[in-house]
């Protein structure tokens, strides 16, 4: 229904995630349902969309986040790259290594910044512990943390601040080295100031990694997002480029949306 | 309702006056609790006060236990008591983890009740049974089938020399930690429930296997409440009197190996109680109890202090 919404990607884009007819369920609910949509590859992509809508589930679903969840089903396809996800011979902790997931909720391990940072790369077995005090460096820089915390990289992740923690999250996401960065709903527990601080890292981002962020805030995606999808009651309405979705959308249900007539 | 003048406020003072009586009751009965705990600890000094002013701190490191001659030293008791709870620890720690583990974090949902259930029923059953098992079960399989094995692989240890006499340390160690099992592994289950599951999450989606997550993010998160649940299994273990009298093998002596009878001070006290005729041997026997009165206070106070840092709040650190 909404193939001939979605505008081809174009040949100069590469697709780092394409979704094909994706269903998905949890226990008898449906919640996602035939969803179509390719995510381009060093680009922003916001999942836009009232609570339930199944944008989150969307998101999780790319880096088998789901199947934590007892008695859930789907059905189609989720590719990464050119390979799919549900494949059984993927290794879901190396597809997982390779998409970095960053929660609605900041979530350090009580060690300390230098250990947060460091887990997946000794838990994946990424580099000789000479070089892991150059990855950390490298990946507290590209989250932008760096400069705050260089010198107490030996105190506990979980005693910086709300934002601090959100930025750690991020570190110890890239620290991986992942191709793909997925964010739930990254800033909703954090004040404007430090909001900023993430939408403009992200921006930063981009030219290295593929982003998808999952929001409730249309201002931050019309601001940080070079693609929106606009999700309602487990469908995809509309997916497009963010200036088209947020000035000029195709769809009734997504004007009203983004012009706050619900959600 | 029977106020015969619905306007009367009377019902207010009849609320406060009833409310008074009410909350005298309740905390006359919670106040009863700290004061049993101090007159059980005066009594105890009171009458350990003979042996105390007699032998001092002898009492506690030297291991001659001879009524006749009146000299007393507990050392034999303290140490097979210390030593019985700490060779039960050391089975029941991976065992009681791994129930805990287990039921958390890998069990199907509809094995996780009947299995907790049954684990917690073992603390329900009495003493005397597992020393009854101890005696006609444990011992004999003990000495046909585990100990020489154990004799052949560590009898070159102190800990596993000389004969196997049945009754021994080694036994009641055994029996012990079969009993504090469900102690540890169910507090152990509450503290690991209480990890979040963005903690989980966090080590998952980092590429963390379950097991991974478990044993890098969830354990260390909790660590101090898993450490809270192995104290309070030791307090356990430390006071157990009847199931340990029934197979330590009641011998006044401090032996190395554990394939050898020893003593502890539960056992002490309920094998000598009844048949002590001095005052000092009395007085002794009371000490015993205020030692391990003491320790298991102690030990318990400490253990629920580490619970109760983890499961109040988040921050375990």
């Amino acid at each position: 229904m909404n193939s001939q919404e979605t505008p081809a990607i174009l040949d100069t884009e590469s697709v780092a995630v394409s979704v094909d007819q994706y269903s998905f369920w949890y226990g008898d609910n449906l919640a996602l349902s035939d969803v179509d949509l390719n995510i381009p590859s060093k680009q922003v992509t916001a999942f836009i969309g009232p609570s339930g809508c199944g944008k989150s589930t969307l998101l999780r679903s790319v880096n088998r986040m789901n199947d934590l969840i007892p008695g859930n089903r789907y059905a189609g396809d989720i590719a990464v790259g050119t390979q799919s996800v549900f494949s059984p011979k993927l290794d879901t902790t190396d597809l997982r290594r390779r998409i970095g997931m960053v929660f609605q909720q900041p979530n350090p391990f009580p060690k300390t910044i230098f250990d947060n940072v460091a887990y997946g790369p000794r838990l994946n077995g990424l580099c000789s512990p000479s070089e892991m005090v150059g990855r950390v460096e490298r990946a507290l820089r590209q989250a932008a943390l760096w400069d705050e915390v260089k010198d107490r990289l030996d105190t506990f992740g979980t005693e910086l601040s709300g934002g601090q923690q959100q930025r750690l999250c991020i570190a110890r996401a890239l620290a991986n080295e992942p191709e793909i960065l997925l964010l739930d709903e990254p800033c909703s527990a954090l004040d404007p100031i430090a909001t900023q601080r993430i939408e403009e890292l992200l921006v930063q981002l981009k030219s290295t990694y593929t982003i998808v962020i999952v929001t409730h805030n249309l201002q931050q995606a019309a601001r940080i997002a070079d693609k929106t999808a606009f999700f309602y009651l487990g469908k995809l309405i509309e997916y497009d480029s963010s200036e088209v979705i947020f000035t000029s959308p195709l769809r009734e249900d997504t004007e009203a949306y983004i012009t706050g007539r619900f959600g | 309702m029977t106020d015969p003048t619905p306007d009367a406020p009377r019902t207010t003072s009849r609320s406060v006056g009833g409310d008074l009586v009410f909350r005298a009751t309740v905390t006359a009965a919670a106040a009863i609790v700290p004061l049993l705990m101090a007159a059980l600890f005066i009594q105890l000094a009171l009458g350990a006060w003979p042996t105390i002013k007699e032998f001092g701190l002898r009492f506690l490191y030297t291991s001659t236990w001879d009524p006749v001659a009146e000299i007393y030293g507990a050392a034999p008791m303290i140490l097979g008591t210390l030593v019985s709870s700490i060779v039960a620890l050391l089975i029941a720690i991976p065992l009681s983890l791994g129930v805990a583990i287990f039921l958390t974090e890998f069990a199907p949902q509809r094995l996780r009740g009947p299995i907790a259930t049954m684990v917690e029923l073992l603390a329900a059953i009495p003493s005397v049974v597992y020393g009854l098992w101890g005696i006609f079960v444990l011992i004999p399989v003990l000495r046909t089938l585990v100990v020489p094995v154990l004799s052949a692989v560590l009898g070159w240890t102190p800990f596993f020399s000389g004969n196997f006499q049945g009754n021994s340390m080694l036994a009641a160690g055994i029996i012990l930690s079969i009993m504090i099992l469900p102690y540890i592994s169910s507090v152990a289950r509450e503290v690991i429930r209480a990890v979040p599951d963005s903690q989980r999450e966090a080590a998952l989606a980092l590429g963390a296997t379950r097991w991974e997550a478990v044993w890098s993010a969830v354990l260390p998160y909790c660590s101090g409440g898993i450490l809270g649940a192995i104290v309070l299994g030791l307090g356990r273990a430390l006071g157990e009197t009847m199931a340990v009298t029934m197979v330590i093998g009641n011998r006044h002596d401090i032996g190395v190996s554990l394939l050898e009878p020893g003593y502890s001070m539960a056992a002490a006290i309920a094998n000598e109680f009844a048949e002590a005729a001095s005052t000092l041997h009395l007085s002794a026997l009371a000490e015993i109890g205020l030692v391990l009165f003491v320790i298991t206070v102690l030990v318990n106070s400490f253990a629920r202090l580490l619970v109760w840092r983890v499961t109040r709040k988040f921050g375990a650190t």
